[in-house]
């Protein structure tokens, strides 16, 4: 009852592994699909190996995480081999998350992460935190957001989300000009600001990058808003993620307009066994509730 | 709601260990177990994990070599100045209730958690035997501290400026021969831990090592630690595991992975 699809891939229940979270090593994301996650997805790949922030990059305060970890990662060629061995070895769907600083870069690294045949790439253009390196990211501008999906799409077969950022006056432009490019859904939402916390006693920011973006608890009503918002403007699968912690959240998403639901900072709070504790909670709702399966529970938060 | 801020206080103590390895003694009351560590924030510094090598009276301690820039700046602390650490994480070294006996091999720094445990193991009546390898008579650490706790000091060196001159895992075979021993617990090189660990295994004896993997949150969330094939998180999961499961991980004494996620071999 708790399966669902995205773009054509079938997903035996709604939660996905978010980017960014156990996802370096192809035998890690293994562990996490066996864990019961419905999907999980790479950290983000681009084309060169890259350094990322120095410590610390992950900070957790009262409400939630920030994080600044940069996007390091060992460059496509290296992560070819985890994308590959988690494909092999996943009982679930594989997403290869990938980014670049160009255009043309964006269609190299979905061409080269393709030969290790993900079911689903996710286009992430949309970090808060390497604007000094990169201006402002992709997501904040539909026209340009519009031209990596077309991009993409042309160096692969596969199907693609389009990972947006919550940081815009509004949402559901974005995610028009990106499905138009024929994005074959969305993930949303990245991690909000950038934000900062600052330790009193050493009377400094906390992370070495000074700022990182937001997530967890504190960012689900922002994230259902988003998703709310994208729903109503395209007929686009939605990965609906932000501050999902238990199944009630996830269903929260869910009634907004997602497909599916990710988590990522959850694996903070709950460990590994959140994918399977969150299925059998959206489970109980639905039990409780009268809904037969996810497909019927989706975007009824939008009926009169 | 669970949280792990980073927690700032005035260092109490600086010790020098020896030319290149600095003790930091920190005021707080940690409730540490031998084996968990801590991340070390220096503001302005970085951070980086470290191994608790001590804790007791409401304060606990680290042991850094200097080895790279964040250990130098390390080196450089006095008594009085901020640091700021979060934890501890980690899994912890266990001694079994019903054991009397007890050897410890450390390689290097690697002592410093097990220099914890033996203090631990001594306090709760067990006999330890303390294995200590190092490449020459200056790098021994611990060696007054360990004399104090009861334990037995073997020693051992490349160069043999001390002890005999041979690797500790020889020592621990020598040990195991003749005396019955009821744990066998490692830290150091992992080379030298794998050893520790077939030697264990082929006497029948159950081990415990320090697995240590680059590490950046602690806390079990950017899965840059995460070991092949099992995918465990050494920062949550390890870094203390048994040996029979440090055997079933494939990367154990022959590579790892760096900050970017790139393997290279050990």
């Amino acid at each position: 009852m708790l399966s669902t699809e995205l773009a054509g891939i079938k997903l035996p229940n709604p939660t996905v592994l978010a980017s960014g979270i156990l996802g370096v090593t192809g035998s890690s994301l293994t562990r996490v699909s066996k864990a019961g996650a419905g999907a999980v997805t790479t950290k983000s790949i681009s084309l060169k190996e890259r350094k990322g922030h120095p410590t610390p990059v992950i900070a957790t305060y009262a409400h939630g995480m920030a994080n600044a970890v940069g996007l390091s990662n060992a460059g496509a060629e290296e992560t070819l081999l985890e994308i590959g061995y988690a494909v092999k070895n996943s009982p679930s769907p594989v997403i290869a998350s990938i980014f670049a600083s160009t255009i043309t870069e964006f269609g190299k690294v979905a061409e080269a992460v393709s030969k290790a045949k993900p079911h689903l790439i996710e286009v992430n253009i949309s970090c808060p935190n390497v604007d000094d390196e990169f201006g402002r990211p992709f997501a904040c501008d539909p026209g340009i957001a519009a031209v990596v999906t077309k991009k993409v799409k042309k160096s692969t077969s596969i199907p693609i989300l389009v990972k947006l950022s919550p940081n815009v006056p509004s949402i559901a432009p974005i995610a028009e000009a990106v499905a138009k490019e024929g994005a074959d859904g969305i993930t949303a939402i990245n991690t909000v600001g950038p934000g900062m916390l600052i330790n009193v006693e050493a009377a400094r920011p906390v992370l070495s990058n000074r700022v990182g973006g937001i997530s967890g608890p504190a960012i689900k009503p922002l994230a259902l808003k988003c998703i709310y918002d994208i729903y109503k403007s395209t007929k686009l699968p939605i990965i609906g993620t932000g501050g999902v912690t238990t199944g009630r959240d996830a269903v929260e998403m869910i009634m907004a307009g997602a497909s599916a639901t990710g988590i990522g900072t959850g694996v903070y709070y709950r460990g590994i066994e959140i994918f399977s504790k969150v299925s059998e909670e959206i489970q109980g709702l639905m039990d409780k509730e009268g809904y037969n399966s996810i497909e019927e529970m989706r975007g009824v938060a939008h009926e009169e | 709601m669970k949280n792990d801020e980073f927690i700032v206080v005035r260092l109490e103590g600086v010790h020098k260990e020896s030319e290149d390895t600095t003790t930091l003694t920190i005021p707080y009351d940690l409730n540490s177990k031998p084996g968990q560590f801590v991340m070390l924030w220096l503001p302005g510094k970085g951070e980086k994990p470290i191994s608790i090598s001590g804790e007791k009276d409401g304060k606990f301690q680290i042991t850094i070599c200097a080895i790279g820039s964040f250990s130098e700046a390390v080196s450089k602390l006095r008594k009085g100045d901020k640091i700021g650490f979060r934890g501890p994480f980690g899994t912890h070294y266990t001694i079994p209730k019903e054991s009397t006996s007890l050897a410890m091999v450390g390689g290097g720094y690697g002592s410093a958690p097990l220099a914890y445990l033996a203090e631990q193991a001594a306090l709760g009546g067990k006999k330890v035997y303390f294995i200590e390898g190092a490449r020459t008579k200056s790098r021994l650490l611990f060696s007054e501290r360990m004399k104090i706790s009861g334990a037995v000091l073997l020693t051992c060196t490349d160069d043999g400026s001390e002890g005999p001159k041979c690797y500790s895992p020889d020592v621990l075979k020598d040990l195991l021969e003749n005396h019955k021993i009821d744990k066998v617990f490692s830290c150091g090189p992992e080379i030298m831990m794998k050893r520790v660990v077939e030697i264990s295994q082929n006497a029948g004896i159950p081990s415990e090592i320090s697995m240590e993997r680059y590490m950046k949150c602690g806390i079990g969330v950017c899965g840059q630690c995460c070991v092949d094939e099992l995918g465990l998180c050494m920062c949550k999961e390890g870094p203390i595991i048994s040996g029979e499961l440090a055997l079933k991980i494939r990367e154990f004494g022959s590579y790892t992975r760096g900050s970017t996620g790139k393997k290279s071999e050990l």
